[in-house]
Parts: structure tokens; C-alpha cells; sequence
């Protein structure tokens, strides 16, 4: 198949999606858009994960650090300085603070920008260190930005969070985000950088032999997909409306992990696959956790239920499928024609 | 700062640092034979407490019975979570079992949801632990005596497993080299489980002395202490049994001392170690007391 076919099919995926938000905005009711929004969002998150993990081998369990840094800051700029005042009931914000102001979709790049420059910092000092280790440092800087939260009520009003963030958030900046970040995705791990990335992902010492500058095209990897755990953050921050630092916990890191984990690590396709598959998952089973009503009779709820299954699941495809449901496969129209036969793909190869 | 209040505080250090040292040793002995980060270790340490209050209030056990018989569950879990969860993946990439250990985290914390409910649950005392010794000016718990008393004696106990038997011989040759131990006959999966079983009676030893300390049940209890735990054991050097203990020890201290001195800094407490293990892995990454790990090409 052509690449100008191919790159027409794409445009008109994308259009289909357009059409389909279009009319998901006026026919869904609030609760299922919101699981639409979520969806989009975890997208984000995993292919940024699977960036870092799935194709360059870095195990950072840091997600929720970055998401958070990308939430505060967004969070801050589009937050009014009345309702700054209004929040900050423990100590009164900085003056920097309370005038920062900024349109949303300058917010959230700002979000993804300091989740990036946090990914520098830490990145720098911390990428020099072998798998286990990387993940465990990664999820004590996590741990730290919580910490920070916590005890800088100035910046972030500590505990108590922030409530009542305009929702700027609809289908479309997410979905729009969302779909850009798939094709700076694509489009990265397409490119030699990509190739890059996986030559040390498959074997480091190989890929240093090689010449290539193994440490730089880490932290590239790492800070590009903070950059859009940042945005994630930001997008998530503005369609919760409420954050506070015990949102950021390992929870938010471990179901991002799984999305990917169950994707596939190194399938773009996975991770889209599985965003959209768990993400409705977990809307779904929250039934479980909450009491069930036959007439007069009324089944419990059990509160946990959720993440056992969650967590079983996980455990079960590390066992038993361990490259995920698309293993490193991806998304072909070359495929998609050979199966529906069109002769275009027959005659192409 | 009076004399009476450095011993105080350095008694309270010597508590918490043992009870670390607990934990962190089942981290560094499993690390130092599979290479991997037992991730559901501190969920041992909760399930440990856990038992022993059921075993009271729901089987009316004696509390000496109930702490033995929740010790010796404890340890049966850890074995069955490395029979299921990790002795599948032992050939698969290392990075495969730590996400399984996340998973089993996650799942035994929220199966203790499910059973006991998320609400914090008080733990009563027995009255004797409650009364205050006086020593001169220095008034300590009972508990700030006997838990490092009872740690140091478990700890005697495990170095004379690892030094004098025939299964710590077969430890450290797993250790050295899993494959050649293989050859040499050592029954490494025999082994390997009651590595798993005696890290999980000590952590489960400390989350009961921990319950005592700080008398509520949470199933969240082990994150940090079980995380704290990891980090003294990469201080003290990871895959060494004296590294665990010192490491523990000194986290602990150092974590009391430094609330003790600055108390401006209290609400960084939690933050203070993984400061620590930043800087440790950055430094020194064998820590105190580990030989160096070479990288296989």
C-alpha cells in the first residue's frame, strides 16, 4: 500500500473519531463521557509509559511524580486568583503563585514542560542505574514530590489540595492530546531515535559498543515521555476538578503499569488497546464495590474487590502471557487490506 | 536536650531500627539469592499483625499462642506467594518477577481490604506492656526494651542458621551462584522457600512488635515501614545479612534523631529516607557492607 493511502486512511480515522466525539458530546449522558475523557487521558499516560519502559527498558515506576508535577502546574495557571485566595485557607500563597495565570492549552504544554524539566533532574543523576534499582529510585522521587506536596501549603495548600479546577477539560482537548501524543509516538519510535532506543533496550553493553551515546538517549527517551506524563497530569487535574497530594500515590503508577504490561510493552497499538479496554474495566467493576439492589433485597458491596481482581490479572499475564495481548505488534493497513482482500493491498507489497 | 531525653530518643531509634532490621533482612536475603526485589515483603509484615489479632479475638488464642501461630501462617504465605508468583519466572527477565511481586502486593493489601475492611483498627494492649519503667529520669515502654531484645535474639537465630547448618551452607552457595548449585546437588527450590519462609516469620515477628508499638492495624500499615526496610537494607549493602541489621539499625536512629533535633522537619520525615536512598545509590550502591554485583555481558 502506498504511504499516501496509508497517511489519507489515517487522516480519516482521525476524522471518524472527530465525528464520533461529535456525536458522543450531544447523545451520552455525563457518566459515560467521563469514562471517554478517562480513556483518552490513561492513553496518554501508557504510551508515555511504554516510551520509557516498553521501548527504551527503563523501569521507572516515577509516573505518578511526573503526573503530579504536570497536574499542580496546570492546575495553578488556570485556577483564578480569586479562587486562589479563596483555596488557600492554611497559608496564604506565594504572590507568584496566586497571579499566575494562563489560557489551558498553555497550562497544560506548561504542565508537560516541568514534568520534563523535573525529568532532567532526576533523570541525570538516577538513569545511570540498572533496572531494579532505577525502578525503586524512580518511585522514591515519586514518593518525594508527594512529600513536597504535602509540605509546601504556599504552593500546592498541602493536604487539603485543590478543589473546584475549571473544567477546560471536554472530549476534545483530551482526545485532541491524545492523538497527538500517538503520533509523536509513532512518529518517535519510527525514526532512527526509536531504533536507537530499542538497540539499548534489547541489549545496553551491545548498543554502547556501538557507538551510540547510551546515557543521552535515555534521558531523551525519559524526559519526552515525562513530558507527556506531565500533559496526562494536566488533562487529568482539569477533568477530576479536584487534586490533592493523596491522588498521587503508587495506586496511579500501578494502573498505567498494568495498561501497559497488558498491552503489550513495546506496542503502541497495546497500550490503545488496553487504555481503552481497562479503563472501562475499572468504571465497570466499581459495581462490585458498591451495594447491588435486587427489589428489596440488597447484595453488598465489597470495598477492595476492584484491585483484586486488578492485581490477579496483572499477576496472571506476567505468568502466562508475558508480552501482553499484542506482544510487540502494531496496528498495519497493510494488514487490515490483505484481510479484507482489496486489491490495492494485494498488489502492493 | 537533657541527657534523659538522648537516651530516650536513642532507645526509641534502637525500637524502630530493629524492627527495620527485621524486614530488611528478608528483603536482603531474598535479593541476595533471586536478584529480586521481594515488592510484597511489606505486605508479610501487615498480614503478620493482622493474624495475631484475629487469632485473638476470633479463636480467643493466648497472646504467646496467637504470635507463634501467626508467625508460622506468615511464613507459610511467603513460601506459597514464591511457589506461585516468582518460581515461574525464574529463567524469564528479572524485571518480570518484580512486576509479578507489584501485583502480588497489591493483591494480598486489598484481599486484607476485602476481609477485614479498610478502617484503621485499634490493637488493646495487654496491661503490662502499657505501665512506663523508670530508669533515673528516663521513662521507656516496656515494648522500647523488648523489642530490641527479642530482635537481637532472632537475629542470633538466623546466623546460626546461615552459618552453622547444612541449609545456610546451601544459602550462600545459591547466593554465589544459583546455576552451579544446581549441579552440585544443593535442592535449590527447597532452598529457596524457606529463604522465603524465614524472611517471612521475621517480618512478620516485627509487624507484630510494630502493632504493639504503634497500636493500629491499617492495611496500608507496611508501605512505608516495608519500603523504609528496603532502603536500609540497599543502605546497609543489599545481599548481606550484617548490612540488613546495621542498615536498619541506623535508619531507624537517624530517623528519630533527626525528628528529635529538628522537629520543623517532622512532616519530611518520610521523605528523608528515600532521600537516603537516592544518595546511596548514586554514591555507593553497594552500601556499607555488599561486595560488588558484576554486570554479565
Amino acid at each position: 500500500m502506498h504511504a499516501k493511502t496509508k497517511a489519507i486512511l489515517n487522516l480519516l480515522t482521525v476524522a471518524v473519531l472527530g465525528l464520533f466525539l461529535w456525536w458522543a458530546d450531544d447523545n451520552l449522558d455525563g457518566y459515560q463521557i467521563q469514562i471517554l475523557n478517562l480513556i483518552a487521558v490513561n492513553i496518554i499516560l501508557a504510551l508515555s509509559l511504554n516510551l520509557i519502559y516498553g521501548f527504551t527498558g527503563l523501569f521507572s515506576l516515577g509516573h505518578a511524580g511526573f503526573m503530579a508535577v504536570g497536574a499542580y502546574v496546570c492546575s495553578v495557571l488556570i485556577l483564578a486568583p480569586e479562587q486562589k485566595e479563596m483555596l488557600f485557607i492554611l497559608e496564604p500563597a506565594f504572590g507568584w503563585v496566586r497571579e499566575a495565570q494562563a489560557p489551558f492549552f498553555v497550562a497544560v504544554v506548561a504542565g508537560g514542560l516541568a514534568a520534563a524539566l523535573f525529568a532532567v533532574v532526576v533523570g541525570i543523576p538516577l538513569l545511570r542505574l540498572g533496572d531494579d534499582y532505577l525502578g525503586m529510585a524512580t518511585l522514591g522521587f515519586a514518593e518525594i514530590i508527594r512529600v513536597l506536596a504535602i509540605n509546601a501549603p504556599r504552593i500546592t495548600n498541602g493536604a487539603l489540595g485543590f478543589k473546584g479546577i475549571p473544567d477546560h477539560a471536554n472530549l476534545y482537548w483530551n482526545f485532541g492530546c491524545c492523538v497527538f501524543t500517538l503520533y509523536v509516538v509513532i512518529r518517535l519510535v519510527a525514526s532512527n531515535s526509536g531504533n536507537v532506543f530499542k538497540a539499548i533496550r534489547d541489549d545496553e553493553t551491545a548498543a554502547k559498543a556501538m557507538g551510540i551515546d547510551v546515557f543521552r538517549q535515555k534521558l531523551l527517551s525519559f524526559t519526552i515521555g515525562s513530558f507527556f506524563a506531565g500533559v496526562g497530569g494536566a488533562l487529568l487535574a482539569s477533568l477530576l476538578a479536584t487534586i490533592d497530594p493523596k491522588m498521587f500515590t503508587f495506586v496511579l503508577t500501578f494502573n498505567v503499569l498494568m495498561i501497559v504490561v497488558t498491552g503489550g510493552l513495546g506496542s503502541i497499538t497495546g497500550s490503545v488497546l488496553a487504555g481503552i479496554v481497562i479503563t472501562i474495566l475499572l468504571e465497570w467493576l466499581r459495581i462490585v464495590e458498591n451495594p447491588i439492589y435486587f427489589g428489596d433485597w440488597e447484595l453488598q458491596g465489597i470495598p477492595g474487590m476492584r484491585m483484586v481482581v486488578f492485581s490477579l490479572a496483572l499477576i496472571c499475564i506476567i505468568l502466562f502471557r508475558r508480552e501482553g495481548f499484542m506482544g510487540k505488534r502494531e496496528f498495519n493497513w497493510d494488514w487490515v487490506a490483505r484481510r479484507f482482500g482489496n486489491k490495492a493491498g494485494r498488489h502492493a507489497s | 536536650m537533657t541527657w534523659a531525653m538522648f537516651v530516650q530518643h536513642t532507645l526509641n531509634g534502637l525500637t524502630l531500627g530493629s524492627l527495620y532490621a527485621l524486614i530488611a533482612i528478608g528483603y536482603t536475603m531474598v535479593y541476595g539469592i533471586l536478584r529480586l526485589i521481594n515488592f510484597a515483603h511489606s505486605e508479610i509484615f501487615m498480614l503478620g499483625a493482622y493474624f495475631v489479632f484475629w487469632g485473638i479475638t476470633l479463636f480467643y488464642l493466648p497472646w504467646a499462642l496467637a504470635m507463634v501461630a501467626a508467625v508460622i501462617v506468615t511464613a507459610s504465605v511467603g513460601i506459597l506467594v514464591d511457589r506461585v508468583a516468582y518460581r515461574p519466572l525464574r529463567d524469564a527477565p528479572r524485571i518480570s518477577a518484580l512486576i509479578s511481586a507489584i501485583g502480588v502486593s497489591f493483591f494480598l493489601q486489598n484481599v486484607t481490604i476485602v476481609v477485614f475492611g479498610a478502617l484503621p483498627r485499634r490493637v488493646y494492649r495487654p496491661a503490662w506492656l502499657e505501665d512506663p519503667i523508670l530508669m533515673g529520669d528516663v521513662r521507656v515502654l516496656p515494648l522500647t526494651l523488648f523489642v530490641p531484645a527479642l530482635s537481637l535474639l532472632l537475629m542470633l537465630g538466623l546466623v546460626w542458621i546461615v552459618y552453622k547448618t547444612k541449609t545456610g551452607l546451601g544459602m550462600r552457595a545459591i547466593s554465589k551462584d544459583i546455576e552451579t548449585s544446581y549441579i552440585m546437588g544443593v535442592p535449590v527450590n527447597r532452598i529457596i522457600s524457606i529463604t522465603f519462609g524465614i524472611g517471612s516469620a521475621l517480618a512478620a515477628a516485627s509487624g507484630i512488635m510494630w502493632a504493639l508499638r504503634y497500636p493500629q492495624l491499617q492495611p496500608v500499615m507496611g508501605s512505608i515501614p516495608g519500603f523504609k526496610a528496603f532502603i536500609a537494607a540497599v543502605f546497609g549493602g543489599i545481599g548481606s545479612i550484617p548490612g540488613a541489621v546495621i542498615g536498619g539499625v541506623m535508619l531507624g536512629v537517624i530517623e528519630i534523631m533527626a525528628v528529635a533535633f529538628f522537629p520543623d522537619l517532622a512532616g519530611y520525615r518520610d521523605a528523608f529516607a528515600f532521600v537516603l536512598l537516592i544518595v546511596i545509590l548514586l554514591l555507593k550502591p553497594t552500601g556499607l557492607m555488599g561486595e560488588k554485583l558484576e554486570d554479565k555481558v
